[in-house]
């Protein structure tokens, strides 16, 4: 049996972009088992907890990206330091970082950049070389590029508007169809996950962000059809293998 | 208040459900617990008094599209839409995983869209030996054409209980919808058909709007209001209802406290069922059986099952 309520304190907490915030959580070692897991935060006045990715894990640290966008996660970006977090942790499967072959493809969009970063860590500690493209909709928003690049992978950008980086989605970097990569890791907004499901010739794995209300696979609110029938979110996921998806 | 442990070891929890004996009355409602085993993964779930499994139906559904849920005050709005394997799928691949970490009787909760389809998958569930008690859901707020039509008219809920009951070899809770006019006539309606007991509330039909842009927040527009916020109409209905109808009651509704199971005792419930708290608070359950004794002791009861409609106005 797995003890998933935590109390966790904030050790910082700071805006990075107009939109994006990073928390530090500290608490005991050893909550989160594997790169692709996240936290479940209960917030002063919400009936419902917000699901937040894992961006990385350092011994008692556990930090986390998010962007505020709505009153929850705005609540959230008012907890100090030394405030005591209520957390559901861990949940979800986590990314397999066994299937990654020599280099692959890490491939974020916005807020989706932050459960690749322990995933890129993980591989660079194994030997592995991660291509990482991440992709935003403009410079000011871009964020953790320095971060992936410090931790061993080699990192490119892009951007919608061309103002840093490449101009585009993730896939119009070169790097994306580079045909040295055989298996590649994805999380960000659907229609991203979609065209990588569709464009992409290699295998890979992707993770789901949705509305959720448990997170920890009982109440069916989160949902994807696979070709096993329909896998909750939270519980099953939030990564799924490419071929097991079907997209409507 | 100086709590004595001795005292704490003598209380009596247990309760019975049309002879179905409970070692306490906590039960997690159904859909907020799924089919339980996972549960199991987190704590040892024979702590329960029982639990109800996720609704099911003949045959299999995807249920709603998505979102399925929205934040309400003191609560939360579901529109799942009675997603579930089908009978045949939950009694050959769910109970068999239940019945490796659960120890205690087995609520089996049973919706469908016409009277042959309730008496078919009724007939089906009767069959599996794990399940003591069925209810039969007539108030899922999350499906067209199925669920809450039948319950919110008295010749409808008479007409199905009826037919369930006669195919049926298990105690029959019917679990009754808040969405109509007068709960009571409902839950007359259900006892002279044959109910061996009732489940309510099921949810409030809600809905929530996104502001920013102009359209409902769960994909289905509509959905089941559940949570903290809808306890007190709970507690009012169980106690219109107990004190209308002479067969036992499982209550439910915003129940998330030792003191909530008591208020809904007072009220007239026999058991009590825990929802949405399940989902906040996977530990909600264990927490509130852990309270209760303590609970007891500071209001003075030494055997819950004393305290069953003790609720009297002045």
């Amino acid at each position: 049996m797995t003890n998933i309520a935590h109390k966790l304190r904030v050790v910082d907490n700071r805006q990075l972009t107009s939109k994006t915030w990073m928390m530090v959580l500290e608490g005991e070692p050893g909550i989160i088992t594997a790169p692709g897991q996240f936290v479940n935060l209960a917030v002063e006045g919400k009936f419902l907890r917000r699901p937040i990715s894992v961006c990385g894990v350092d011994g008692r640290l556990i930090t986390l990206l998010y962007d505020v966008v709505g009153d929850g996660t705005l609540e959230m970006s008012h907890w100090p330091v030394g405030y005591e977090a209520d957390v559901l942790a861990p949940l979800g499967n986590g990314f397999d970082p066994s299937r990654a072959g020599d280099s692959p493809l890490l491939l974020g969009g916005g807020i989706g950049v932050a459960p690749l970063y322990q995933l890129a860590r993980e591989l660079v500690a194994e030997g592995k070389k991660p291509v990482v493209i991440l992709g935003f909709n403009t410079a000011s928003d871009v964020v953790w590029e320095e971060e992936f690049r410090q931790a061993g992978a080699e990192v490119y950008v892009a951007t919608v508007d061309g103002s840093h980086g490449t101009r585009g989605f993730v896939t119009d970097v070169p790097a994306c169809s580079d045909p040295a990569r055989t298996y590649f890791y994805a999380c960000g907004p659907l229609p991203m996950l979609r065209a990588l499901c569709s464009g992409m010739a290699i295998d890979g794995e992707l993770s789901l962000e949705t509305r959720m209300a448990c997170g920890f696979g009982v109440c069916m609110c989160c949902v994807v059809q696979t070709k096993e029938g329909p896998k909750g979110i939270c519980k099953k996921g939030p990564v799924f293998r490419k071929e097991e998806l079907i997209w409507k | 208040m100086e709590i004595n442990n001795e005292a704490l070891r003598g209380k009596d929890l247990s309760v019975s459900l049309s002879g179905v004996k409970l070692q306490n009355p906590v039960i997690p409602a159904s859909g907020c617990f799924g089919f339980g085993y996972n549960m199991a993964e987190y704590y040892d779930i024979d702590c329960l008094g029982s639990l109800s499994l996720k609704g099911t139906t003949l045959n299999s559904r995807y249920g709603n599209p998505l979102p399925r849920t929205a934040e309400c005050p003191a609560g939360m709005i579901n529109s799942v839409g009675l997603q579930n394997p089908g009978v045949d799928k939950v009694i050959s691949d769910e109970l068999p995983k239940l019945r490796e970490v659960f120890h205690q009787p087995v609520i089996a909760n049973i919706s469908g869209f016409s009277i042959d389809e309730y008496v078919e998958c009724c007939a089906k569930i009767d069959g599996a030996d794990q399940v003591e008690i069925i209810e039969l859901n007539v108030s899922c707020p999350n499906v067209h054409g199925g669920g809450m039509s039948f319950g919110t008219q008295c010749e409808s809920v008479a007409e199905v209980t009826r037919a369930v009951k006669a195919v049926t070899t298990k105690p029959l809770y019917v679990k009754l919808s808040p969405n109509v006019t007068d709960i009571v006539a409902i839950a007359r309606a259900a006892e002279e058909a044959g109910a061996d007991g009732l489940c309510l509330i099921n949810t409030l039909l809600g809905m929530r709007i996104d502001v920013k842009t102009r359209k409902p927040v769960v994909a289905n527009v509509m959905g089941g209001f559940s949570g903290p916020a809808i306890f007190p109409v709970a507690v009012r209905m169980v106690y219109q209802v107990t004190n209308a109808c002479g067969i036992p009651v499982m209550g439910c509704g915003g129940v998330s406290s030792a003191r909530d199971v008591i208020e809904m005792m007072m009220a007239g419930a026999t058991a009590v069922q825990v929802g949405a708290a399940n989902l906040r608070d996977p530990y909600a359950c264990p927490r509130i059986i852990a309270d209760l004794p303590a609970e007891m002791e500071r209001l003075g009861i030494d055997r819950l099952s004393d305290i069953i409609g003790a609720c009297k106005p002045a």
